[in-house]
């Protein structure tokens, strides 16, 4: 754990996986070689050179202009609101990077081939069908360039999927890690904060306007999160954390997050679970870490906790009962703060 | 098909007459009504062993399907054109994709390639006279026509068709969660396709490894042919599984198995294992064959042989090899698979695939190059599937696939390769093949509205999807918050919806038209390179009665153009030296 750490430390300000690192030198290579199959023609010479020089340039200079802007471009995506987030959203960007260089090379000299090559006559083309060379250096940068990114992924992996252990672990509070058992049901979430005896529960199938039930964490601290299903497989997804994990019966799988700044946060269920999949909703809220202990006196002194009424445990509806969807009134017993704007 | 069929004679140029005095229809005669005994009509198209026919068959059915799954998909954007739009109700928005996706990928994709077009050219392009087994062939084609009809007989049934995605994914498949008659008819359709698959699978093999016509050596077996094979031995993989697990669900539905259920001890990440054992090597099922196609008609109409051959093949062969074991990649997010392992094989793909792409673009390189419609839906599909390949890779890192998992993202993703592969590839062979087909052409300027229409419409209802993907917005969701910021990507995709819709419509006229004013193709309009290009358009009944030398892949290219021959095996003390420019022809008739 202390090593992937200070991997991500180390590379705050290093952009790691910009292109121009590693992938201009063999990508132009490919473009220096390839038009040279004629040597014998002297106007051939000519175009190859500018060819050459035009290509080179093109791939030289896209990842150039790409990182000048900015060593992490968002290209849509969010770039996190959890420590564990803003590692993937890195990874994701110089992924993609990466992958608009090469397939951008790519798309142009399929283009440039199409406009160059047109039929202009009847003359017959030269017969050639293969260039051992080419062939080959064409299989091993794919390789090295694979290599590469298998290399980063399994990094960035490593510090998404670390978890401490709940009890050995305090945070910088002096608190230990907040442990929050997520059971994910037809249709709808129940939080479950086993060391505060909290327990929040909503179901959802009241209209996509209504949010769900909110589950509110310390921002800057580490939160333990213990997946489960009630019924079938669901996912549990929140588009600022960057982060999908399956809540399926018979398998508990356990993570952490570490939410870095308050703000509400949008989450919905992404694995389609049955009838009212598109109203699973829920948020999660950060506040401060005074913030977080009052909200967690005040759910228990409002009878909100792990086996109170109306939230408690045990109150999750058996499936497959309900029947009417939007038009039903809120059925939750939700402790949900009305909604803010994600701040990220 | 009880009696032997002859071996067609090897003729060569000169007992034509040479090269340009040949026309095999002069040979033959009138060799579209040759030597074919058996009833006409209706009853023909009933009880016909021809692979020919059941190509046909196959491929008329395959693409009403594609219509019929095609009309749901502009529903289901419809439904998503604004956050509140009931145009369905959610029940039948969540059966609409499902039969959308069943549809597509079980019943047109695969069928359309390898029970359609595979099954109408591979034995053209080996030289063989029909397919190994020709009733298994009939079978598999009733099979999997009733399997059609048992899917979409889902929307007939109390409770309608099948609601639990094409995946079908544990405990929500079961007897609680999806009660009615419609999800054991969708059981049934996959079961019946599925052996449909196998007994095509069969019989392609056995049709290529031991059909071949004198002188057609493995490594002159076309491309499509070549990539025929592999896919073959995919299906008799993975179809298989796929059988072994509809049956385990059945019985967890019907006799109480609890093999896929917690509550008896099963384990409902075993159906996910399974599904996608079988899933991920069917990806490559419909893709590999599409791949085929555009190898095939680039050389042609850039008046080259194929860059790379053997790299091609190779290639081919590692996909699949490679396939069968990335299946959990699909499957990253249940947090319960080795992700290393499954995320580095998955990487590896994009290496034999980086091959195929630049031996495209070699094969290109210093041609000819016109863009009758084929050659433009392949230019279409190299474009729009390389879109796909990078995305893949992107998803082939488990930490950007639990960002993206599951949202539009995904669905952008599966949508540019398979639309890709299986729409602009499938259309580029249709274009291609349809004159040897019905002896008659496809309109030309109909075939590129079609092109530009679709190859527009594509780009602007996919792109809309990657970036809903990344704002968040999960797959199969029936309606969404209008707060969320999604409305106007969503309107966009559902246009480019429409005009992919509509550019459908000039595909049918051109259909209409080439039937009502035919204009004959004659048995080689695209100057083609495999031996189907070579016997009469539509061929007589055992496809053959002379056959050029085979020396090379591309046959009927070195009999019309013998100047300008493939030299594909260089002579090296080898048996069949091939003849180099200028060399004295050589009657070639290797045992």
């Amino acid at each position: 754990m202390a090593t992937a750490l200070t991997w991500v430390d180390a590379t705050a300000h290093r952009p790691l996986l910009s292109t121009s690192n590693y992938m201009s030198s063999p990508a132009s290579v490919i473009a220096v070689n390839a038009p040279s199959t004629d040597p014998t023609d002297p106007s051939q010479h000519r175009v190859s050179g500018m060819r050459r020089g035009w290509i080179t340039a093109l791939i030289v200079g896209a990842p150039l202009v790409l990182a000048g802007c900015n060593a992490y471009p968002s290209y849509g995506a969010d770039p996190g609101a959890t420590k564990q987030g803003s590692d993937t959203f890195k990874l994701y960007s110089g992924m993609m990077t990466t992958g608009i260089v090469i397939g951008g090379f790519v798309a142009v000299l399929i283009l440039w081939t199409v406009v160059r090559y047109r039929r202009r006559s009847d003359e017959m083309p030269k017969q050639f069908h293969e260039n051992l060379p080419i062939e080959i250096l064409y299989t091993a940068v794919p390789v090295i360039i694979v290599g590469f990114l298998f290399f980063f992924t399994v990094l960035t992996e490593n510090n998404v999927d670390a978890t401490q252990p709940v009890n050995a672990t305090v945070t910088s509070t002096g608190r230990p890690v907040v442990d929050i058992t997520v059971t994910a049901f037809q249709w709808g979430w129940r939080f479950d904060y086993t060391g505060l005896n909290v327990g929040v529960v909503g179901e959802t199938t009241n209209g996509p306007n209504n949010k769900g039930p909110q589950m509110v964490v310390p921002a800057g601290e580490t939160i333990q999160i213990t997946l489960v299903s009630n019924d079938t497989v669901h996912g549990f997804y929140l588009r600022d954390f960057n982060f999908s994990r399956y809540a399926q019966p018979g398998v508990t799988n356990i993570f952490d997050l570490n939410v870095l700044h308050t703000g509400t946060y949008d989450g919905q269920c992404t694995q389609f679970c049955g009838l009212y999949h598109s109203e699973m909703l829920f948020s999660i809220r950060s506040v401060t870490p005074s913030a977080f202990e009052s909200w967690a006196s005040a759910e228990v002194t409002a009878g909100h906790t792990l086996q109170g009424s109306p939230s408690g445990a045990g109150n999750i509806p058996p499936p497959n009962t309900r029947t009417t969807p939007a038009n039903a009134g809120p059925s939750v017993a939700s402790s949900a703060t009305p909604k803010q704007k994600a701040s990220a | 098909m009880t009696t032997t069929i002859e071996r067609p004679e090897v003729i060569t140029p000169e007992e034509l007459g040479g090269p340009e005095g040949h026309h095999p229809d002069a040979l033959h005669g009138d060799a579209d009504h040759g030597h074919h005994e058996g009833p006409s009509g209706i009853l023909n198209w009933l009880t016909s062993t021809d692979h020919k026919v059941i190509g046909k068959s196959y491929m008329i059915t395959s693409l009403v399907t594609f219509f019929i799954a095609g009309i749901m998909a502009v529903v289901i954007r419809a439904q998503l054109l604004d956050p509140h739009t009931s145009l369905v109700s959610y029940q039948t928005y969540n059966e609409l994709f499902t039969m959308h996706g069943s549809l597509m990928l079980y019943l047109f994709a695969g069928p359309f390639a390898f029970g359609g077009l595979a099954n109408y050219i591979v034995p053209l392009q080996v030289g063989a006279p029909d397919m190994a087994f020709p009733r298994l062939n009939a079978l598999s084609y009733w099979l999997y026509l009733g399997g059609v009809i048992t899917m979409l007989s889902g929307f007939l049934v109390a409770g309608g068709a099948a609601s639990f995605g094409w995946v079908s994914y544990a405990p929500l498949s079961n007897a609680t969660n999806s009660p009615g008659a419609g999800a054991d008819l969708w059981l049934m359709a996959l079961a019946l396709t599925g052996f449909s698959a196998i007994f095509t699978g069969v019989n392609l093999v056995a049709t290529i490894l031991y059909l071949r016509a004198p002188g057609m050596t493995m490594f002159r077996v076309p491309i499509f042919s070549w990539n025929m094979l592999v896919t073959a031995i995919l299906i008799l993989i993975a179809f298989p599984v796929l059988f072994a697990a509809v049956v385990m669900l059945f019985c967890d539905r019907h006799f109480g198995t609890h093999i896929f259920s917690v509550e008896g001890g099963g384990s409902p990440v075993l159906w996910q294992h399974l599904f996608w054992f079988f899933g991920h090597p069917e990806v490559y099922i419909l893709a590999l064959p599409y791949f085929g196609m555009v190898t095939d008609i680039l050389p042609v109409f850039s008046r080259k042989p194929v860059f790379g051959y053997k790299g091609m093949v190779f290639a081919t062969m590692s996909i699949a090899a490679l396939s069968t074991g990335v299946w959990a990649h699909h499957m990253f997010t249940t947090g319960v698979v080795l992700l290393p392992f499954f995320s580095l094989l998955s990487y590896l793909i994009a290496v034999p695939t980086g091959i195929k792409f630049f031996n495209w673009i070699g094969t290109m390189w210093r041609g000819q190059l016109s863009f009758q419609s084929p050659m433009l839906f392949s230019i279409g599909f190299l474009l729009i599937f390389l879109v796909g390949g990078v995305t893949g890779v992107l998803l082939a890192s488990p930490p950007v696939d639990f960002m993206t998992h599951d949202t539009y993202f995904v669905v952008a993703h599966f949508h540019n390769v398979l639309i890709g592969t299986a729409v602009f590839g499938g259309f580029a062979g249709f274009y291609f093949w349809y004159p040897k087909m019905f002896g008659r052409m496809l309109r030309e300027g109909l075939g590129k509205l079609h092109f530009w229409f679709l190859f527009i419409g594509f780009w602007v209802t996919f792109m809309p999807q990657y970036l809903l993907g990344l704002h968040g917005m999960p797959r199969r969701v029936a309606s969404y918050a209008p707060d969320t910021g999604w409305t106007t990507l969503n309107v966009i995709s559902t246009l480019g919806t429409y005009v992919i819709g509509f550019s459908f419509l000039f595909f049918l006229i051109n259909l209409m038209v080439s039937w009502r004013k035919p204009v004959p193709s004659g048995p080689n309009p695209w100057d083609g390179h495999g031996l189907e290009w070579f016997t009469s358009s539509p061929p007589p009944h055992h496809n053959y009665t002379h056959l050029p030398p085979i020396r090379s892949e591309r046959p009927t290219w070195d009999y019309n153009h013998p100047e300008h021959r493939t030299v594909v095996h260089k002579p090296k003390g080898k048996k069949f030296a091939a003849p180099n420019k200028g060399d004295k022809e050589t009657v070639g008739a290797p045992s």
